[in-house]
């Protein structure tokens, strides 16, 4: 079965800040990482091949300092790494971004799409679904355990908001999980070294043949206008007194917030 | 940023994944079995995941020692002691114990255990010590009688870290007591071994995560094969493991005393007394210079003597004692400030620091006390000495 | 965004090297350019003290896409489950009846279900909606992503609506998206704040950055303008605002009916081992607990509260709480609608990984303790008295 993973490199956002004086991004040393959802993707699609046979291609969409990512993967092992890359991909949005991807993944070759969640510095969630539409996929979001999967199809658990559904589909087909699916591996010694020995296989626009204007920031039909900080939280209010007396008063305000 | 000790990528890579190890998988659970007094079964499947249980075996046997055993073990042994120095040592005492058998064994020996402790998939252990055989190594009473194919052995071996846990242990035993030093010999015995039982586990002041045991041998009946090296050479072989492993025992403590410090900046930082951060005082700010230096002298003076004795030029004895020894005498120094940085939460069991104070303790004790290492020290001083003059 | 240029503004300060975020700008020779890496974010104009770097010129090519003018109306997705129309959705069109007034619109629910004649005709009672489009099929009675896209993508491409709103729940965002490739537009995930600009666009306010940062996304060039939009943030109009609306019930193609996932069960759950970054409420003891006995009363708490129990860094290290509890900079990251802090003071390693809850009540003895400059409520009191109390003023509230 071949196993394809979409990755994303992206700058480790629980140290990117904004300076709400300056309204600059204040980002010192911030690591660059895998995203943290893409690991738990990775993980299933290893421990998929591993129990069923076959291979996982990681495949990612960033600058060439995405190699390091790709690398890392290998480490928890990949078979096979693909950086899709080009100048032209800059600025590119959730559309244009599952547009390249998908197109790259026609060339790569799969039989089962896996990605994270969200990504942690976008948020939106929207590249795997957008993907499974422009591949003309079926998809199940959201997916918590595989329960089943044979050649031809895929039985899913997927963790909703009031419980669980359980969904078939036929392969090929693209899922996202959620970090209740597994608990991914270290790097091992052996995957390290396989990793710095890696060739990492690159697919630039040429080679995709795809129309200029859907590509990047021309391809993207939303605009980033402004970036800026929230406004800094403050403190409320501060109950003192009797414990009777204040947790009254906190239980009326959370009645009032809907929260009780 | 760290010193730049030298290492090469596969040792870089090496001790990348030590930390990883250590911080996700060995932290998180250290303060829940050194409180249970209990050898983690996960231990076993986590180190054997991670690829580091060859660092020190030769690449034949499907190791990556690539050339620098020595060193490789130390980077890897100081980034899991930590997290924890009873973990540590689990890993750190299985590569003790297969040392004879890489020193002294022949090729069908090597073969036959060294792949199987590389794959992390047996542990190993090495048994000289007893209850009348501590520093005075050569008293060992434990005896093994040559019987036609087989040696019998009698005796029981005290305090044997992996005890229990292994699958391999390499035993120093009488075969000519009238030989006295030279009437000793190294042998391998497999747990399972009719004859061959354990005693209790030992309730230590610290490394309470590893298994300490005694082992006993009842009329143990091994092959012949299984002596490692001639009859007679047994100290050789421990002398030989000893100069090896002693570095390494040398890097747990650097671990331990760096773990330590690292949780009494952090601490000293964010406890406010008198409106500021402790650390704002220059007396506790000196102290911890004071440790910081200590740390990475004994780190560098570690780093140097594993090189040396990856380069085989020659005896490395003055200079493993002198890794092991002071290591350890500044690891203690180094915890004992620690758990007086943090004041009163350093005395309090829920507060992580005491343990790497009880945990450093050991290591001036095992692997040759440090008054025995300063002996070999001075030996080796007048030995050199006697050299220049005559 | 647009892309950018540099001018001979630059001095080479490198106050734009440090404000990128994804490393892609550099200063060679006391003059900044552009590297491969840059995705142009627009930060480093803002950041530059010169005002150095500049929008370059759009080429005319790049306009509407489409006949914006063709486009009218604001759509807002009737989420519904068991015959039921989603909280979210009496919040979209709050938010929504805004905005069509803005752009003198009409405010249309579009329901997709079955047996969803009498939640429509009461939400057009009772709620200031415009118009009902009820696409009314069996297979359409349990949301799907495939099914529902193909047939919201056909009604989209043939009614043309210049504004569509959906939840940012699990039904909204996974099928929204697939929606936004069938009909080729840009569509915004999880907005806090929607407004219309002088020019009629729609302003769409996000978090990113895992809610380190706010940005403001248009869709200048493509109809609709879609978004999805987080729950419990918007408010709902009061009920009995209704303004007659009227119901249309739409037959969908069968061919759009055909989804080739099958749904096979579905498992309602309580779990007990709830895993905290997805919990709604979440209740935290710190080292203000004294002991790990005293998490007892953290956990009864939360059991009240029906939410998940948080540790701070100092409660784990200590061992008396697993790490998977930990929460903070070096543990996990949570965004609850309720956090509670017992006994925490406030450092800022913990902060980092709860400040963005939306409603945060701390309980500490100590009035200095850092964590009331954020808490949203504060009590300053003994925690070992208080929590207790809450917890059975809360039990007696549920009426147990």
């Amino acid at each position: 079965m071949r196993i394809a993973v979409c990755i994303k490199q992206v700058p480790d956002t629980t140290e990117v800040r904004m300076d709400p004086e300056k309204g600059t991004l204040v980002r010192e040393g911030v690591e660059s990482i895998v995203n943290p959802f893409d690991t738990y993707a990775l993980e299933e699609g290893v421990r998929l091949k591993e129990a069923h046979g076959g291979e996982v291609v990681a495949v990612t969409m960033g600058p060439p300092q995405a190699e390091a990512a790709l690398r890392e993967c290998v480490s928890v092992g990949a078979d096979e790494v693909v950086l899709v890359s080009d100048r032209a991909f800059a600025g590119s949005d959730t559309w244009a971004t599952s547009y390249t991807l998908a197109a790259a993944l026609k060339q790569v070759g799969f039989d089962l799409i896996i990605c994270g969640k969200q990504a942690i510095d976008g948020d939106t969630a929207q590249v795997g679904p957008g993907m499974a539409v422009h591949l003309d996929l079926p998809q199940a979001t959201y997916v918590r355990k595989v329960r089943e999967v044979t050649a031809e199809r895929l039985v899913v658990e997927r963790l909703l908001e009031e419980g669980v559904e359980v969904m078939e589909l036929p392969l090929p087909a693209m899922i996202t999980v959620v970090k209740e699916i597994n608990e991914p591996r270290l790097p091992s010694l052996k995957g390290k070294m396989r990793a710095r020995k890696a060739e990492i296989r690159t697919i630039t626009a040429g080679e995709l043949d795809l129309p200029a204007g859907d590509l990047g920031l021309d391809g993207s039909p939303t605009r980033v206008m402004k970036i800026f900080a929230p406004a800094p939280r403050e403190g409320g209010e501060v109950f003192e007194g009797e414990p009777e007396e204040t947790t009254g008063k906190i239980l009326s305000v959370l009645e009032k917030e809907g929260l009780v | 940023m760290e010193l730049d000790y030298g290492l090469t990528e596969e040792q870089q890579m090496m001790k990348e994944v030590a930390r990883e190890v250590a911080e996700k998988k060995l932290r998180p659970i250290a303060a829940e079995y050194d409180e249970k007094n209990e050898f983690p079964e996960e231990l076993v499947s986590i180190f054997a995941e991670s690829d580091l249980c060859g660092v020190y075996i030769p690449d034949e046997y499907g190791g990556s020692a690539g050339g620098t055993p020595t060193m490789n073990q130390c980077v890897v042994v100081e980034e899991l002691s930590r997290a924890c120095g009873g973990m540590s040592l689990a890993f750190a005492a299985t590569g003790l114990g297969t040392l004879p058998i890489i020193i002294s064994g022949s090729e069908e020996q090597k073969k036959k255990y060294l792949p199987d402790i590389a794959a992390g998939k047996r542990m190993a252990a090495f048994a000289i010590t007893e209850a009348n055989a501590g520093s005075d190594a050569a008293a060992v009473e434990t005896v093994a009688v040559r019987d036609g194919d087989d040696y019998v052995l009698n005796g029981t071996k005290q305090w044997i870290t992996n005890g229990g846990v292994a699958d391999v242990y390499t035993v120093i035993a009488m075969t000519d007591k009238k030989k006295g030093a030279r009437g000793a010999s190294a042998f391998v015995v497999e747990k399972g071994t009719p004859g061959f039982e354990f005693g209790k586990k030992e309730d230590k002041l610290g490394i309470r995560a590893s298994s300490t045991r005694e082992l006993v041998f009842q009329d143990c009946r091994i092959p012949a094969e299984n002596m490692l090296g001639k009859p007679g050479r047994g100290f050789m072989t421990a002398m030989g493991t000893f100069d090896a492993s002693r570095p390494g025992v040398g890097a747990q403590a650097v671990g331990i005393a760096a773990g330590a410090l690292d949780l009494a900046v952090n601490y000293s930082c964010t406890r406010r007394q008198f409106g500021k951060p402790v650390a704002a005082n220059q007396g506790l700010g000196f102290m911890l210079a004071d440790m910081a230096m200590r740390v990475e002298a004994a780190r560098a003076l570690v780093y140097a003597t594993a090189r040396f004795v990856d380069m085989k030029k020659g005896r490395a004895t003055k200079y493993s004692a002198m890794s092991k020894c002071f290591a350890s005498d500044m690891a203690m120094k180094v915890t004992v400030d620690a758990v007086q940085v943090f004041g009163g939460y350093g005395y309090m069991r829920e507060y992580p620091v005491e343990k790497y104070m009880r945990d450093a303790k050991i290591t001036q004790i095992y692997e040759g006390t440090n008054q025995i290492q300063r002996d070999e020290i001075a030996k080796a001083l007048i030995k050199e000495a006697a050299g220049r003059s005559s | 965004m647009a892309k950018l240029r540099i001018t001979d503004a630059c001095t080479g300060c490198s106050a734009c090297v440090k404000a990128c975020p994804y490393d892609g700008i550099e200063v060679v020779e006391a003059l900044a350019r552009f590297n491969e890496k840059c995705n142009w974010c627009g930060t480093c104009r803002e950041a530059c003290p010169f005002e150095a770097i500049v929008e370059e010129q759009e080429p005319a090519a790049a306009g509407p896409a489409v006949d914006l003018a063709a486009y009218r109306d604001v759509w807002v997705f009737g989420e519904q489950r068991a015959g039921q129309l989603a909280s979210v959705v009496f919040e979209l069109v709050g938010e929504g009846r805004k905005l069509a007034d803005a752009r003198s619109q009409d405010l249309v629910v579009v329901v997709l279900g079955s047996g969803m004649e009498e939640a429509c005709n009461a939400l057009l009672a009772d709620y200031p909606v415009d118009r009902v489009i009820y696409v009314e099929g069996g297979e359409l009675e349990t949301f799907e992503a495939e099914a529902y896209g193909k047939v919201f993508s056909s009604l989209v491409r043939e009614r043309k609506p210049e504004t569509v709103l959906a939840g940012a729940t699990s039904a909204g965002r996974s099928f929204l998206s697939r929606v936004a490739v069938e009909v080729r537009t840009g569509l915004t995930a999880d907005c806090t704040g929607l407004d219309v600009d002088d020019s009629g666009q729609l302003v769409q306010t996000r978090p990113a950055f895992g809610g380190n940062i706010m940005a403001q996304i248009l869709c200048p060039n493509y109809r609709p303008q879609m978004s999805t939009v987080r729950p419990h943030v918007m408010k709902p109009p009061a009920a009995g605002s209704g303004k007659g609306g009227t119901l249309e019930k739409v037959v969908p193609d069968a061919a759009n009916l055909a989804s080739r996932a099958k749904i096979l069960e579905f498992i309602a759950e309580v779990e007990d081992t709830i895993n905290i970054a997805e919990a709604d409420i979440i209740v935290s003891g710190g080292r203000g607990l004294g002991g790990p006995e005293n998490f007892k009363l953290v956990e009864d708490l939360a059991r009240a509260l029906g939410g998940a129990v948080g540790s701070s860094r100092a409660a784990v290290d200590a061992g008396w709480k697993a790490y998977s509890h930990q929460v903070g900079q070096t543990g996990k990251t949570v965004c609850p609608k309720l956090y509670i802090a017992c006994g925490i003071s406030g450092a800022v390693q913990h902060l980092v990984g709860m400040q963005s809850s939306d409603v945060i009540v701390a309980i500490n003895r100590d009035p200095d303790a850092p964590i009331f400059k954020i808490a949203t409520y504060g009590i300053v009191g003994d925690l070992k008295e208080v929590v207790p109390m809450l917890t059975s003023k809360i039990l007696a509230r549920k009426g147990h």
